[in-house]
């Protein structure tokens, strides 16, 4: 007998009280519980993002479409950046003022030269206010998962309103579960020093979230 | 479970011993009493706490309920998704399959991100023997692996580390495994953090096989999830070309939607922040994005046991979030390492027992590893009433009964153990039943009070070795009832 059998038949017959007229899932889960947690306006909710990422430490600014490339400019030039990573699909306009040399994450460059680059610039997918998260899902803005791991420094623009939502329940409702995705709140932390929480270990360790209106 | 614990004393033995450690019980105070008012905060934050609570409860409840179809379910999604599916029935079995899993990609090591379930089944010491290093990437988890030590915490296994110990495992430790601590490093926790960021850097950088858990795994669309806070699980999950999951089969949870509940109450209850820093989500494998070989090890080891036991299954709907080990005042003085089991506390003296049996001096001991004050089911996520399961498993230790071990029908034999308080249950049995002798023997007892020892001699030594004796009045109640008729008369 295969393993699979041996532990599918010790499942039934653990399970010998279930009596097959049992409530199906539907019934069975009570889903009274919030939708999102109080009733904001669009630009509260955009507030509460903005004040949560704070909160974890991530570095929040806000822009326009005509301001953004220089405040990508600046802040790249802040943190010192020779080079930068830019995923395939981020809009060049993003880019167009900045200085440090662009590098195109292809499948062959290697994870030791992804780590010789200081930055990396991505769109996102979705950013949920309640809990200061930006979700990444590999979207051609946002590139491969590594992209926006191995470089000590990110830079994430955020579409407000529409990519902004409440609350984890709205947030998975409009994420795909078929693409990998990343969840990202605040910088790369640990509380396993006396249970305290630091901000830095192996992701990057300066997170800036753009606001672009 | 892991071989490291073979031989553990009985956990009042152990709890003796680590009370006596000033130091141990320093950090865990600290500790234990930092997180809990933060959780606590981050809990009142949600008005709806409750109602998530019961349907995370309802939802691993269903699960548990149907395992059979879920898990076939789930073997179609992760195969349909690129992902090869394997059972382990045990054990050995886990380990023999993730051996041969690494051999085959021609690599002598793995990165790891933590994981409880491989901590179960001491995969690290088995990769060992077939010539296999595994590099833990957790923080915590390299505090131990470097200190040679034992996990003592659900979350943080090196909770019973300070600062300072942890600076001084680094400095001597670190170069033997790779890049050295730096020889200034001091005892802040960002240079502590610092130092593992760069000692561990290389080994992510060049690895080529990754192994994992996984908190969920969604059986309607195959998608894994792991839920941390370094980043050294999105370098476990992205950056090695074969990635390996070992994974309990009650982490599944039927739909995607069902995330909702979790992704609330897991990061509130483990490290009481409104999300964990990073959450990874991946469904098979993705083109030209991450590793490009998935197996999924579908694991029992006594988990099958555990659901048969119409009481006790409710452990499986455990998170491991290990809130109640940070409320316990158990915990909080014995330490994890008392437990004997790489799942402490109040979560682990429902878990250990029912996972290997209560056959050992100290999985027998562990259902008694509590004062019952109930603090732990207060904060479950998914309401996991521990003091039931603990007088469930005290019943099944003392009275025998049947039960299942390895998937067959045993009879457990009453512990002999108990023979004592049985032969005092009896004698107090007969007393009660006849008021004479009861009377003769209370006068008795008072009047000889003062010649009473402070300790029982014989098989009673043990109870009051850790309890005061009761002090025996100078008059029966029943006489001094009888006698001031209730102390009516004003006397006393």
């Amino acid at each position: 007998m295969s393993s699979r059998e041996r532990i599918l038949g010790r499942v039934r017959r653990a399970l010998a009280d279930v009596t097959p007229d049992e409530r199906p899932y539907a019934e069975a889960v009570p889903r009274d519980y919030l939708r999102e947690h109080g009733a904001r306006t669009t630009e509260q909710t955009v507030e509460l993002l903005a004040g949560n990422l704070a909160d974890y430490r991530a570095i929040v600014h806000r822009s326009d479409a005509e301001e953004l490339p220089y405040l990508v400019m600046r802040l790249l030039n802040q943190h010192g950046s020779q080079e930068v990573l830019v995923p395939p699909g981020l809009p060049p306009e993003w880019m167009s003022a900045a200085d440090p040399v662009r590098i195109h994450d292809r499948a062959v460059s290697t994870a030791q030269r992804l780590d010789q680059v200081d930055s990396v610039v991505t769109g996102c997918a979705v950013a949920i206010a309640e809990t200061g998260t930006i979700v990444l899902d590999g979207s051609p803005d946002q590139g491969r998962r590594r992209i926006s791991l191995i470089p000590d420094h990110h830079i994430c623009v955020v579409r407000v309103p529409d990519q902004v939502v409440s609350s984890v329940p709205q947030a998975l409702e409009r994420l795909d579960p078929a693409r990998p995705l990343t969840w990202i709140s605040g910088p790369s932390a640990t509380s396993d020093i006396e249970l305290d929480r630091v901000e830095g270990v192996h992701g990057p360790r300066t997170l800036e979230v753009v606001l672009l209106s | 479970m892991s071989g490291t614990f073979v031989g553990m004393p009985a956990f009042p033995k152990a709890a003796h011993d680590a009370l006596g450690n000033a130091t141990l019980r320093g950090n865990l105070r600290h500790a234990t009493h930092t997180i809990r008012a933060k959780r606590a905060r981050a809990v009142a934050e949600l008005d709806d706490w409750a109602a998530l609570r019961e349907a995370g409860r309802r939802i691993k409840d269903h699960t548990l309920r149907h395992l059979d179809r879920y898990l076939v379910q789930l073997e179609e999604s992760v195969t349909a998704a690129g992902g090869t599916v394997h059972w382990a029935a045990d054990a050995d079995e886990a380990n023999r399959i993730v051996a041969e899993l690494v051999k085959a990609t021609g690599e002598s090591e793995v990165v790891k991100v933590k994981s409880m379930a491989t901590q179960e089944i001491g995969l690290n010491e088995a990769l060992l023997e077939e010539g296999i290093h595994a590099y833990e990437t957790d923080l915590a988890e390299l505090i131990v692996q470097l200190g040679e030590d034992r996990p003592s915490h659900i979350l943080v296994p090196a909770i019973h580390r300070n600062r300072r110990e942890i600076r001084d495992i680094f400095r001597s430790q670190m170069g033997e495994w790779g890049r050295p601590a730096p020889e200034d490093l001091t005892d802040a926790p960002a240079e502590l953090a610092e130092a593992a960021r760069l000692h561990l850097r290389e080994k992510f950088l060049r690895a080529r096989v990754g192994i994992s858990g996984a908190n969920f795994m969604v059986a309607e669309t195959g998608t894994l999830v792991v839920v941390e806070s370094e980043g050294n699980g999105r370098m476990c999950l992205t950056l090695p070309e074969t990635l390996i999951s070992v994974v309990g089969i009650e982490k599944i949870v039927p739909t995607w939607r069902d995330l909702e509940v979790f992704l609330q109450t897991l990061p509130r209850s483990s490290t009481a922040e409104r999300m964990n820093p990073y959450t990874s989500m991946w469904t098979g494998t993705t083109d030209g994005d991450g590793p490009r070989t998935f197996h999924l090890v579908l694991l029992d080891n006594g988990r099958t046991d555990t659901l048969a036991d119409q009481v006790g299954r409710q452990a499986l709907r455990c998170i491991r979030c290990s809130a109640c080990l940070n409320v316990c005042p158990v915990y909080e003085r014995a330490g994890g390492h008392a437990y004997g089991s790489v799942y402490p506390g109040p979560i682990g003296a429902i878990l250990s027992p029912q996972l290997r049996g209560t056959a050992s001096e100290i999985d027998a001991s562990l259902p008694y590893a509590s004062s019952l004050c109930g603090a732990c089911y207060e904060v479950c996520p998914v309401a996991i009433d521990i003091p039931e399961v603990l007088v469930h498993l005290r019943e099944r230790v003392v009275e025998g009964g049947p039960a299942v071990r390895q998937g067959n029908k045993v009879m457990l034999r009453p512990a002999k153990g108990h023979a004592a308080e049985r032969a005092a249950m009896r004698a107090a049995r007969w007393a009660f039943t006849r008021p004479a002798a009861l009377r003769s023997g209370q006068r008795l007892a008072s009047r000889t009070r003062r010649l009473h020892p402070r300790t029982l001699p014989g098989p009673g030594r043990a109870w009051s070795g850790t309890r005061d004796l009761p002090a025996v009045p100078a008059e029966p109640f029943r006489d001094w009832w009888q006698r001031t008729r209730g102390g009516k008369d004003g006397t006393k």
